[in-house]
């Protein structure tokens, strides 16, 4: 037991590893058989990936902010070590991460048929790095997992992709390019200023208030792009359109929260200064981000680009919470991370299904699925509802909490942010009612079959974690408390107390 | 325990006939769902009696739901008069809207999709009132919000209906983001969201000012003003209430459960609750007064003119929570709250007798397709005359009670908006007369313009629609009479017992000795607006033709309901879709894309052109690129590192 206990978040990273490595000696003269023996082979190793991603939740203290289940060896040369953890900002990403894999294996079951092997082993390896991303306390082990996860990723869109995949590709490369080599360059000069490159010290390491302005923007250039943030997204759009629906749950799910984890664990603690100084910036894109795409996703006729730009939106969201420095805003947005992962991830399944039937993504080619898809139908509305954030669902306490942080910052915040929630039930319950309501007119869409037993298990999953989420939401907020304390009291001597004392004026004579 | 069977009993018929319905089939999931509901409601009359009699109060703890730094909430019931007043109301109109929708929908084939949407709209409407804190309250709110969508999108085949749905999603969506503010400003000022801190401590911030959007302003103003923007949401005021009479879209047993009894009163019930807070903020006040005088004047007068049975009916609803508002803004909530509990019986009843007369005509809403079917449907008839009688306000009936007190109480005010809420809703009194027997003789007196089959079989509807009229007939009768004394009179503080504000000399004693005109004035209005209809249309002339023509600016004007609507599409709904397409085609494509990855692709290489040659080859190139990328970053690392 102890081994597992001190040796868990390995083994979780080298699982997806073994079973990349067992695919490829998997051969059977009749390909559906080997087909078949690949798939199984890899649910069964997300299977067990996910069950040991439990243990490391069941394992976990609450009560403490330090780094857990920790584990550090020597690398390369002195500085550089083997070196991960979790605390209360990452664990439950890296427990996103390994429940979101196997839905995405059985989601890929029947809809890829080509070069299955190869994309088994991109989505496994991608499982590693992305356990990696959320893990690794030395900076440049986290910048390997951070740019190497963006490989798979990038195989998946441009191999399995739809017609313009090339171009999605070659976006999306451009765009993280851009945001790697500045966070390289902020990473070098950091490890040569302060000596180490393990990160629980850099957090205590002071940084010149100038030189954090510099190595501030240079993270920002790349969680920005990762976010997406406001104007920096539209290669999201493109990539999630053209990506396999495997591909699209995750780069939603899990792809889209390393920028809110980068912000968390490096911008943040490392930079304060510079995170005060800058946060208005952040508000302002996040602000333009909630009302324009709210907006653009209004008149999308591609159901997938809708619910992109949707993502863009709830992102929104969670930018806001994390610059606000407090700790509604904070937990509310890695709340709203973690919700948005399962309901985004959702509904691309939903995408998904119609997808494989119908092979067509313009919304104006379905219509009426109520009548002949009533299961589909019912679950297409809840995670809508989801999205839009109805209380008792996973996708109202992040918002709420960040808006209820937000007004006690600044009212114009709450005030400008708060319209995304009006703007969102607007788009999402206008794209149910021409997917789900009115007349089924449609030949091709009247033969469609409701969800297979396959795909309900796809689903049951996921609607329990939403509500479960929405109706009971300490279980998943409990581990955050003593990280995200720590974090407010250490870097910004923020008395988490109540905060509205300063924000209350009273007039002369009380 | 009584508390939470009585709030979760729906919950299980909702998730019985839901998950289970095809299995269990149609009729096992309308017994399932009503009997539940109905349990519920008889429970309800205990839990009534216990509180109101024995001067009770409970608070069930349920499960904990959040905890975050300071905001710390659960899911919890709070017992009150004030909820258990509201808990009779809901359970009640609900238990029989069930058994009467088992008759009305008998040709429906989703039954079980529509009973457990009934069951589930009650079960988020006893969280919205048992709710002891603000986001449980909210909870059952946007759960209420969800109902109704369904609801009135029920038969979704309609595109009318659809449309009706999301207008009343979205602008209720419009309320509910002043009262999620309202939530975050009361957080602020308080530090709780739990109604028993919040009514404690509101006292001490009677100075305090809070930064809203730059300004200073009196805080506990600000709050109040917040949460009455969703009260105007849920509740159908000016302004917001554009989504009420398109909701006619669903299935009447709806329209009388959701869109009159029960969930258009939770704004009501929001500002009634509140009370402690808005007694702090007379600007708050006379600003509900101005808005429930505007919407009960506004409704009452698109009511005059409207042809489809249920519109007239929802816009006096609209017109007679306009009432309620008046009363809260002069801090009579007695009064608001009595003319709630009136107005669910006889309002059920207008909306189930219209739902009778529209199923005994073969789903026809039009009055001008109808007349003289009082003798093919006798009960149908007296009941609806009950319930006239009772909205009218002649004396003795429910209505005359709570309204005529509402208006009293607004003569008797003296605070600003009291003298205009006195005028408009004696004018909209006479109005509501008007449009009331215009409905009574167009559908059922005269002679017939429906066809001849339609005319001919015309009947009555089964018991389960028969029994639900009879007993609301008989609330309407008596319920007022009963329960006066309790709700406005000198029973009122043992009743209230501080779940409202209630005090002696307070505006409803005052309000007991106004001068003999103002006792008087209601009724005359009521009398003239009686005779002027029957004027109209009773005597066969041509008076009411003759009048729309000659005044026909006028009568365009509130056919078409002020022209809210057109206003609201030209200044939201087209910009917003205009504003979308501009951002998407000029802002991303053309400005971000154009100069960012286009215009770099295009400033490196032809690349289109290339990618047309080597197709998939080039993803591999742009990973071996990557690789080759990180590669150098681990030597550099490496040599770094060695050199330290």
């Amino acid at each position: 037991m102890s081994f597992l206990q001190n040796n868990l978040l390995s083994l979780m990273m080298i699982m997806p590893i073994l079973g990349a490595a067992i695919l490829l000696i998997i051969r059977h003269s009749d390909p559906d058989i080997e087909k078949r023996n690949i798939r199984q082979v890899s649910l069964l190793i997300t299977l067990i990936t996910f069950v040991m991603s439990l243990v490391l939740w069941f394992g976990f203290d609450n009560s403490t902010a330090e780094f857990q289940f920790v584990e550090q060896h020597a690398w390369i040369g002195d500085d550089i070590s083997y070196y991960i953890g979790v605390d209360g900002i990452s664990m439950l990403f890296v427990v996103l991460t390994a429940f979101l894999m196997p839905i995405v294996v059985l989601a890929s079951w029947d809809s890829i048929q080509d070069r299955v092997r190869e994309y088994m082993i991109a989505f496994l390896l991608l499982e590693t790095l992305m356990i990696g991303v959320f893990t690794a306390l030395d900076i440049f082990l986290f910048y390997i997992f951070f740019e190497g996860g963006l490989i798979p990723m990038y195989l998946l869109i441009g191999i399995w992709g739809g017609v313009n995949r090339i171009y999605a590709s070659f976006k999306f490369f451009l765009y993280t390019l851009l945001g790697s080599v500045l966070m390289l360059v902020a990473v070098m000069y950091m490890y040569l200023e302060a000596g180490t490159t393990e990160i629980p010290l850099l957090m205590n390491h002071s940084f010149d208030v100038d030189v954090q302005k510099w190595l501030w923007l240079a993270f920002f250039a790349s969680f920005a792009v990762k976010m997406p943030m406001w104007p920096v997204h539209t290669w999201l759009p493109d990539a999630h359109v053209q990506a396999p629906t495997g591909g699209s749950v995750i780069l939603a799910g899990i792809l889209l929260k390393m920028g809110g984890y980068g912000f968390l664990r490096f911008s943040l603690p490392m930079l304060p200064e510079a995170t005060i100084e800058f946060s208005w910036l952040v508000f302002t894109l996040s602000i333009i981000a909630i009302i324009v795409t709210s907006l653009i996703a209004l008149v999308q006729e591609d159901i997938k680009k809708l619910i992109a730009y949707s993502s863009v939106a709830h992102m929104g969201f969670v930018t806001i919470g994390v610059f606000l420095l407090n700790v509604n805003g904070i937990e509310g947005a890695i709340f709203t991370m973690l919700s948005h992962g399962v309901v985004s991830g959702a509904l691309f399944l939903c995408v998904g299904v119609i997808y494989d039937r119908l092979h067509t993504r313009e919304i104006s080619r379905y219509g009426g699925l109520a009548v002949n898809m009533k299961i589909y139908a019912t679950i297409f509305v809840l995670f809508s509802m989801a999205s839009i954030g109805l209380p008792g669902t996973s996708g109202f306490v992040g918002e709420f909490l960040v808006l209820n942080g937000s007004f006690a910052y600044n009212s114009w915040i709450a005030f400008l942010a708060t319209t995304g929630v009006v703007l969102g039930a607007a788009y999402m319950l206008y794209l149910v009612r021409r997917l789900i309501f009115g007349e089924l007119d449609k030949d091709d869409v009247k033969a469609m079959p409701d969800l297979s037993l396959r795909e309900k298990l796809i689903f049951a999953p996921l609607i329990a974690v939403v509500l479960w989420m929405g109706i009971y939401p300490n279980s998943f907020l409990d581990p955050m408390h003593a990280s995200v304390n720590a974090l407010l009291e250490t870097h910004f001597l923020t008395d988490t107390s109540h905060a509205a004392a300063d924000q209350i004026g009273t007039p002369a004579g009380r | 325990m009584l508390f939470k069977a009585i709030v979760f009993l729906p919950l299980v018929g909702f998730l019985i006939a839901g998950m289970f319905g095809r299995q269990i089939g149609d009729k096992a999931s309308m017994l399932v769902t009503s009997l539940l509901v109905s349990v519920a409601a008889v429970l309800s009359w205990f839990a009534f009696f216990d509180v109101t009699e024995a001067g009770n109060e409970y608070s069930v703890h349920v499960l904990s739901w959040v905890n975050s730094g300071d905001l710390s909430f659960n899911w919890a019931l709070k017992i009150d008069t004030l909820t258990a007043v509201m808990l009779v109301v809901v359970n009640s109109v609900s238990a029989l809207v069930h058994w009467y929708s088992m008759g009305y929908m008998e040709e429906d084939p989703h039954k079980p999709r529509f009973f457990a949407y009934l069951s589930l709209f009650t079960f988020a409407m006893l969280m919205l009132v048992t709710s002891d804190n603000l986001v449980q309250m909210f909870f059952g709110w946007e759960g209420v919000g969800l109902a109704s969508y369904l609801l009135i999108g029920f038969w979704f085949k309609k595109p009318s209906a659809n449309a009706a749905a999301i207008k009343a999603f979205v602008v209720n969506r419009v309320g509910d983001f002043g009262f999620a503010l309202g939530i975050y400003a009361v957080f602020l000022l308080v530090g709780s969201v739990e109604f028993n801190t919040i009514f404690a401590n509101i006292g001490d911030y009677q100075t305090a000012t809070v930064s809203f959007l730059g300004t200073e302003y009196h805080a506990i103003t600000v709050v109040a003003l917040l949460l009455f923007v969703g009260a105007m949401g849920k509740s159908a005021q000016l302004g917001l209430h554009t989504w009420l009479p398109d909701a006619m879209e669903g299935p009447t047993p709806v329209s009388a459960l959701i869109h009159a009894a029960t969930m258009v009163t939770a704004g009501v019930f929001l500002v009634a609750r509140f009370s402690p807070v808005f007694e702090l903020s007379p600007v708050a006040l006379s600003v509900v007064t101005y808005v429930g005088a505007a919407t009960a004047i506004f409704a009452a007068s698109v009511g005059l003119v409207q042809n489809d049975i249920k519109r007239v009916i929802a816009y006096s609803t609209c017109s007679q929570l306009g009432y309620m508002f008046v009363a809260l803004g002069v801090s009579a909530y007695g009064a608001a709250v009595f003319h709630l509990f009136t107005h669910a019986f006889f309002k059920a009843l207008l909306f189930l007798g219209a739902g009778s007369v529209i199923h005994a005509m073969h789903h026809e809403q039009d009055m001008r397709k109808m007349g003289g079917i009082y003798k093919k449907i006798p009960l149908t008839y007296i009941v609806m005359i009950i319930g006239t009688l009772a909205i009218t306000g002649v004396p003795g009936l429910s209505g005359y009670f709570s309204k005529d007190m509402i208006i009293e109480a607004a003569y008797a005010a003296s605070t600003p908006g009291a003298e205009f809420a006195f005028v408009m809703t004696v004018c909209a009194a006479f109005m509501t007369s008007f449009y009331s027997w215009r409905l009574i003789f167009l559908t059922f007196h005269g002679p017939t313009r429906a066809d001849n089959h339609t005319f001919d079989h015309a009947h009555e509807g089964p018991l389960t629609i028969r029994l639900p009229l009879i007993l609301l007939a008989l609330g309407a009768l008596f319920a007022g009479f009963l329960y006066k004394d309790a709700f406005i009179g000198d029973g009122r503080f043992g009743f209230w017992d501080g779940a409202l504000i209630t005090s002696a000399g307070d505006i409803l004693d005052r309000a007991h000795d106004v001068p003999a005109a103002v006792i008087w004035s209601p009724f005359v209005a009521m009398v003239l607006g009686f005779a002027i209809a029957f004027l109209f249309y009773m005597r066969g002339s041509d008076i009411a033709k003759r009048t729309s023509e000659t005044w026909d600016g006028l009568y365009a004007f509130l056919l078409n309901k002020w022209y809210f609507d057109e206003l609201y599409n030209f200044l939201f709904v087209r910009p917003a879709f205009w504003l979308g397409r501009i951002f998407w085609k000029k802002g991303d494509e053309n400005i971000i894309d154009g100069f960012g990855p286009n215009g770099v692709s295009a400033l490196v290489a032809d690349v289109a052109a290339r990618v047309r040659k080597l197709q998939t080859g080039y993803v591999y190139h742009y990973a071996f690129a990557m690789i080759i990328g990180l590669a150098l970053v681990v030597t550099w690392f490496m040599l770094q590192s060695g050199s330290h």
